[in-house]
């Protein structure tokens, strides 16, 4: 497979089409301007349906449609947009849904800054919605990796018949990279997909056959879908932890960053380890399920310190990791925001900075 | 000599089902209708319905179609995604006034801006009947609610929205008819109009509504006859019957 120079953005829309998703609606919003754009010129050549949402609240809503006919569904906004989506994503997570959607975030509460930012850690992890639902959440820190992702989360959603949600930054979104797409989904196995689904699918059956698509519902207890969906969530522990450990053995600090951060993060290393600190990295590649072994496992006899890379401020994946390293090392905090790009100076700066306090 | 059958219970609904519904309310009748026009276009297999929330939302019990629950006042976008992604299922939104008319606006007038090829099917009965009745866009003026005790207040209110009047302001919708179901006359004609409006959709035609204005005789603090006396004399005065739109007279 050839080697292709594209775009964050353009690359992820290429990678969901050639994953068979046929539907894609959304609302302009930067800085994920490609991905609509792409699939408004991509998905009418591959008989797919793209629409332009009135809002995202509408958007989300016709994802919500979409994906009930066993359509592979996609959607993407950023920061502000991903709020409008809640409800939408809470339905289906509710009903059980299997539809993606990206982030490419933006820097700060309310409107944000539309520069690069990793300011929505909490709301993608913790609550996207109402009701205390979970997803897996992939971060990419490369567009290989943000293709590979997009055309992986097809087969994770539909296996677990759930959201998945892609996390991204401007950086990535908009950078051009060598790319290697995955091979395109032939017709006959997109139709045998959508086939496959029809017995729970809403697209008409017989009285005996009648499918019901129900985020909740009346006349009967929901505590038994609440209870497997609880289930699935657990099962990710063991299955879908995904984390890079990278020159962690003999690290004596440890960085940890995902996303744009890691790379800039996993440059610093190797600069830090030619001035004689033995700095390792943990990089999250899914955000959720946490890893939260790869920090606890850690031998704190040999690690002494952990510095939390991320744009965001206040810091958030800290969060995670503190309750993995439950006090057992410091935890200091390299941290920018509101659009302002980590580099890798300020990240050399603050490793340099803990190495003298704990080593 | 065997009797003929002229009139049988439409296999639309459950066999078994009891409605729930309140006395004197027309969401039943609605629910048989549709029923009955789909099953006589045998469309029934084909049928999805996107459901309000409200009490248009208790329909989930009863229709023995394939059905969705759209979060509320979505259903014209969750109707959107489902019939582009699937175009051979016959998609209706079945939508009380809060959720069509308040909540919904947006989505509504979007759809049919955009002449969705789906049928709406919009009940207006002038409040909110699953949450205890509370103000409406639609609630008449000086008609008491919950949260508008002394009555509507253009002042403070505004005055009762006509979703059939504004949405003929649009190019793109293909037919609006409102009705009701407060005479058996009554009752065929909106059963006439239900069956224009998914024969519409399955002529390829666009987006077609039918607009229904019901009593709700438990939140309006009335009995069934008197619903029906301030319907015929308060209601079609505000939301007078009729077609508003009927692009299929143009061609």
């Amino acid at each position: 497979m050839a080697r292709v120079f594209m775009k964050g953005c353009e690359a992820i829309a290429e990678a969901a089409t050639r994953a068979g998703c046929r539907f894609f609606a959304g609302y302009p919003i930067t800085p994920q301007n490609e991905i609509p754009e792409y699939f408004a010129r991509r998905l009418p050549e591959v008989d797919g349906v793209f629409v332009q949402g009135e809002s995202e609240v509408a958007s989300v809503n016709m994802l919500y449609g979409a994906v009930q006919t066993g359509t592979r569904s996609m959607s993407s906004s950023s920061s502000t947009g991903i709020s409008l989506y809640s409800e939408g994503i809470s339905y289906c997570a509710s009903a059980r849904l299997p539809i993606v959607y990206v982030n490419v975030g933006r820097g700060g509460p309310g409107i944000g800054a539309i520069k690069p930012a990793q300011q929505d850690y909490k709301q993608a992890t913790k609550a996207s919605g109402n009701g205390g639902f979970e997803m897996i959440v992939l971060s990419p820190s490369t567009v290989q990796e943000a293709v590979d992702m997009t055309y992986e989360a097809f087969d994770l959603a539909e296996r677990d018949m759930n959201p998945v949600l892609i996390l991204t930054d401007g950086v990535i979104g908009t950078m051009m990279e060598p790319v290697e797409l995955p091979p395109m989904k032939t017709p006959e196995e997109i139709a045998a997909m959508k086939e496959a689904r029809r017995p729970v699918s809403a697209v008409g059956h017989s009285p005996e056959e009648q499918v019901r698509i129900l985020p909740g519902g009346v006349g009967s207890s929901f505590e038994p879908v609440n209870i497997a969906a609880a289930e699935l969530y657990k099962s990710w522990v063991d299955k879908d932890v995904r984390v890079e450990e990278y020159m962690v053995d003999d690290a004596e600090i440890i960085l940890t960053a995902y996303g744009i951060s890691a790379r800039i993060a996993k440059v610093a290393i190797k600069e830090l380890r030619a001035e004689g600190i033995k700095a390792g990295l943990i990089r999250p590649i899914a955000l959720h399920p946490f890893p939260y072994k790869s920090y606890g496992n850690l031998n704190f006899d040999q690690v002494k310190g952990i510095l939390d890379v991320e744009m965001s401020i206040p810091a958030q994946m800290v969060w995670d990791v503190e309750h993995a390293v439950q006090g057992r090392c410091p935890i200091k905090e390299c941290l920018r925001s509101g659009g302002e790009i980590m580099t890798k100076e300020k990240v050399l700066n603050a490793a340099r900075e803990l190495a003298k306090e704990v080593l | 000599m065997a009797m003929e059958k002229v009139y049988k219970r439409t296999i639309g609904v459950k066999p078994n089902a009891v409605s729930g519904f309140c006395p004197g309310c027309m969401h039943g009748t609605i629910h048989k209708l549709i029923g009955e026009v789909v099953e006589e276009l045998g469309m029934l297999d084909k049928l999805v319905r996107c459901e309000g929330v409200g009490c248009c939302g208790l329909g989930q019990l009863y229709v023995s179609h394939d059905l969705n629950i759209s979060a509320h006042g979505r259903a014209c976008a969750v109707a959107t995604g489902l019939k582009r992604a699937n175009p051979e299922s016959l998609v209706y939104t079945y939508q009380g006034d809060g959720d069509l008319a308040s909540i919904g606006l947006g989505e509504t007038v979007s759809a049919a801006n955009r002449g969705e090829n789906f049928t709406v099917i919009f009940v207006n009965n002038g409040i909110y009947g699953m949450t205890g009745g509370q103000m409406a866009p639609t609630t008449l003026i000086g008609m008491k609610a919950s949260t508008a005790p002394k009555g509507r207040d253009p002042k403070e209110h505004g005055y009762p929205i006509h979703m059939c009047e504004v949405l003929s302001q649009l190019t793109a919708p293909y037919y609006l008819e409102r009705t009701s179901c407060n005479t058996p006359a009554n009752v065929r004609k909106t059963k006439a109009a239900i069956k224009k409006a998914f024969q519409n959709q399955i002529d390829g035609k666009g987006f077609s509504m039918v607009e229904i204005v019901t009593t709700c005789p438990t939140n309006w603090g009335m009995n069934e006859l008197k619903a029906l006396d301030f319907l015929e004399e308060k209601m079609l005065a505000e939301y007078p019957l009729g077609v508003y739109r009927d692009k299929s007279k143009e061609e």
